[in-house]
């Protein structure tokens, strides 16, 4: 229903009132905004010294070194995190009982837990506690910070993409595998070669809208002090002192803006990739890019 | 049409961050202006770095190996341990110990690898081997001992007050009664000071320049730590900020390594008793510490074990 | 020695923590985002910009950086003073609403047309019929995916224990520093998280069951 329904093509009467409201709208808001920005420059926020410190060379390498830390956890994490999540989806939905099991188990534990437990408790040593101490094997597995990072990112990505791809194909209609079997393949390959490629076609915009939540969660590395984009921006922003204070809220949003850039490139993907995908006819709808939530709603279903 | 304006946009801000050449060169903000470079300014001294040092301990031996050491150290603590956004370059009298001690072991300064913990994360970093020593105003006391080992002490340092240089109410310990009052997580003196005897509101953060904003915000009305951290900050921005009150607690500043590591832990006492006694510990301590406003006073006595 | 038994008034303090963070800013995102979903479908063309940027400044932004802006640049515009626990729940709160608005939104276009146009044809207002008619039946579809962000808040709100607030996450971090065995803390800790979960799930059920009716 769009919004339109919602009301009457407006009168005369209702025109004048609408506008009315517009300016009057328009007025709160930007007053509010306003009185947002009077408030930080009165502070000396918006002062040129305070928005000088991004002209030197030594500060932008070090955005960037954020930046580029934040965007190898993010490849790493997401291509971990697809391969991981192919795995739980396969084996959620095998015929094998125990695998079955074990997996649905796996996805609804790990699903639970916040994402930054998972990433403190594996930064700790939680893996080594378990290799050395429980399962009593030998060596041990000391996990850095960024790869605690990156494998908490898979765990808990890995879990929520897999019941993405289950949905997606549970999507695919039965006939097709029916068919496949039909044509004497086996398991694995109507697997591989008929349900995934096409749950992973249908089910692109919701991956892609998940993969924006896998980016916004690698500013988790910040609380473990990985030297993530916005653990680089705190220190400069505590570090570096302009006039006696401390170019917070410059570094805030300068930093905010490139996450925004990005998510919004993402995203606009995932967009893309759906209107495509409704041209096409190919018989299997193509899933709409659900809102980047922490759970895709998808789920639901 | 949205989508190639988002593009666009997304486009821009990249490129903003990607222009990283060409920007200006050196400290920004107020360091590049006020670096006190006069003659009589004092200079940090130079260690001799030893040689074919053959100790039987794992960390060391492996670090050998790899040609580097790696330290952990603060970044954010002005005059003890500091690193420059803009140069990348690291600074306090901390990371003078650590060159200090690394040099004895038979590491160059560009063989150091300096890896930034914070408080919090210490005895994690150390026991779990991501750091090989761990030098920033790290407090020996037996609750550590238990997770970590010790050389040193180094320093000594007690728990201070720093509040907003217009600041009449609070003037020591006795005075924060009901007034808000941060530090970071588990630190001691914010144990000490939420007690009833004292009675203050506490406020846990992450790091001391945390804590340090929030006052400038007036969303604390004092910052809580060793007097050695303290004055660092309140000499880097003597406009805002002084220290008040007298000590009131005991931190002696030791070197953090693996906890049954005694080869090691003896050799870096031997270490920092060299560089006491040859005058390189004082000229570190006046170049650095020695510049927010603390007095020299002569290292504290060796604790070996 | 046991991590739980000795510990037991740091893990109920916690625990309290936790649930007192989710349910504030659980009614603070509800409220935002009703109002904010409100505007999005406006006959106002200001107040829908205003609602479209706001989803998706709030959505694209990560969790952890509107921690930073509540507690390092909030204070700058309203006034210093404001606890850490507001400021957690402004963040949290804030960033949730996004999600509750979409919910809102596309639950509100699940209600037939024909329903508002009845409803005009009677002439109520805009503010009328979506109070009275659209709202109402929207609630039933909104239900399911409020349950599912609600639960992905429970989860969001470690991201406080981080910053001067004592819940779930906090003592983790407090109990691994004096040395406990983080294997008895992930354990005790995530089975706190699973009763949580459940109980909003639960709840979420039961409301699901009340609203339903044949349609």
């Amino acid at each position: 229903m769009s919004a339109n329904v919602l009301y009457d093509a407006p009168g005369p009467k209702a025109r004048v009132r609408n506008r009315i409201y517009s300016v009057a709208g328009t007025l709160v808001l930007l007053a509010l905004v306003g009185a947002v920005i009077a408030r930080l420059a009165s502070q000396g926020q918006f002062a040129p010294a305070m928005w000088d410190i991004f002209n030197y060379a030594g500060i932008r390498q070090n955005i960037l070194d954020g930046l580029l830390a934040t965007l190898e956890v993010f490849a790493l994490a997401s291509v971990f995190s697809l391969a991981f999540a192919v795995l739980l989806a396969v084996g959620r939905l095998s015929e094998h009982r125990v695998v079955s099991a074990a997996a649905t188990g796996f996805i609804e534990l790990f699903r639970s837990i916040p994402l930054l437990i998972t990433i403190f408790a594996l930064w700790v040593g939680i893996a080594d506690k378990l290799w050395a101490d429980v399962l009593h094997l030998p060596g041990s597995l000391a996990i850095s910070p960024m790869w605690a990072l990156i494998i908490g990112l898979t765990i808990y990505n890995g879990c929520v993409q897999a019941e993405v791809l289950r949905a997606g194909i549970n999507s695919v209609p039965k006939g097709q595998s029916e068919a496949a079997y039909a044509l004497g393949m086996r398991k694995t390959q109507v697997m591989a070669t008929v349900l995934i490629p096409q749950a992973v076609r249908s089910m692109l915009p919701t991956i892609i809208s998940q993969l924006v939540v896998t980016l916004k969660d690698t500013s988790l590395g910040y609380i473990i002090l990985f030297p993530e984009m916005l653990q680089t921006a705190r220190l400069i922003a505590s570090n570096v002192q302009v006039e006696g204070a401390y170019p917070y809220v410059p570094v805030i949003i300068v930093i905010g803006s490139i996450y925004l850039a990005l998510c919004l490139a993402l995203s606009s993907l995932a967009t893309w990739i759906e209107k495509r995908g409704r041209r096409t006819k190919t018989g299997i709808a193509v899933h709409a890019a659900a809102e980047p939530a922490e759970d895709p709603t998808v789920l639901e279903q | 049409m949205k989508l190639r304006k988002t593009a666009a946009v997304a486009v821009a801000v990249l490129a903003l961050t990607a222009t990283a050449c060409g920007g200006k060169e050196g400290p920004a903000g107020d360091a590049g202006k006020m670096k006190p470079e006069g003659k009589n300014a004092p200079k940090l001294p130079e260690y001799e770095v030893a040689k074919d040092v053959k100790l039987d301990s794992p960390v060391l031996k492996k670090a050998q190996k790899r040609g580097k050491i790696v330290i952990g150290a603060k970044a954010d603590q002005p005059y003890l341990g500091f690193e420059d956004q803009s140069t990348k370059e690291r600074s306090g009298f901390d990371i003078e110990i650590a060159k200090m001690v690394a040099a004895d072991l038979g590491f160059s300064k560009d063989q150091i690898v300096w890896k930034t913990v914070d408080s919090g994360a210490r005895e994690t970093a150390v026991s779990k081997g991501d750091v090989d020593l761990m030098i920033g105003t790290y407090t020996i006391n037996d609750e550590r001992k238990k997770q970590v080992g010790f050389a040193g002490p180094y320093y000594h340092a007690g728990a201070s007050l720093l509040v907003r240089k217009d600041e009449k109410s609070i003037t020591g310990p006795d005075s924060v009664k009901g007034k808000k009052v941060c530090s970071i997580v588990g630190s001691t003196p914010l144990q000490t000071i939420k007690q009833p005897k004292y009675g203050a509101k506490v406020t846990e953060l992450a790091k001391y320049s945390d804590c340090v904003q929030q006052l400038l915000q007036k969303q604390v009305d004092a910052v809580t730590t060793d007097d050695a951290i303290l004055k660092g900050y309140a000499a880097q921005n003597p406009k805002n900020l002084k220290v008040v009150g007298e000590p009131f607690s005991d931190e002696p500043y030791g070197i953090g390594l693996q906890k049954d590591d005694k080869v090691l832990r003896d050799a870096l006492s031997d270490a920092l008793e060299a560089h006491q006694k040859n005058g390189d510990y004082k000229k570190a301590y006046e170049a650095t510490l020695g510049l927010s406003g603390s007095d020299y006073v002569d290292p504290p006595a060796l604790e070996r074990y | 020695m046991n991590v739980l038994l000795d510990n037991l008034a740091l893990f109920r303090e916690g625990f309290i923590g936790t649930v007192e963070l989710t349910a504030a800013s659980a009614l603070l995102a509800m409220v935002l985002g009703v109002t904010i979903a409100g505007c999005r479908v406006s006959p106002v063309p200001p107040l829908r910009i205003f609602g479209t940027a706001w989803v998706t400044l709030l959505r694209n932004t990560p969790l952890t950086l509107l921690f930073l802006v509540a507690f390092f640049v909030i204070p700058e515009i309203l006034f210093p003073g404001i606890n850490s626990f507001l400021l957690a729940v402004l963040a949290c709160g804030f960033y949730t609403s996004s999600f509750v608005c979409e919910a809102v939104r596309s639950g509100v276009n699940t209600v037939p047309l024909g329903q508002a146009e009845a409803a005009r044809s009677l002439g109520m207002t805009f503010l009328q019929s979506m109070r009275m008619i659209v709202l109402p039946q929207a609630t039933r579809t909104v239900v399911p995916p409020l349950s599912s962000i609600f639960i992905a808040l429970t989860k969001n709100t470690a991201v406080a224990g981080a910053f001067d607030n004592v819940d779930l996450f906090n003592i983790a971090k407090v109990l691994s520093n004096d040395g406990y065995d983080i294997l008895m803390i992930f354990f005790w800790i995530t089975l706190a998280y699973l009763v949580i979960t459940f109980t909003i799930s639960g709840l979420f059920r039961l409301l699901e069951r009340r609203l339903e009716v044949a349609r």
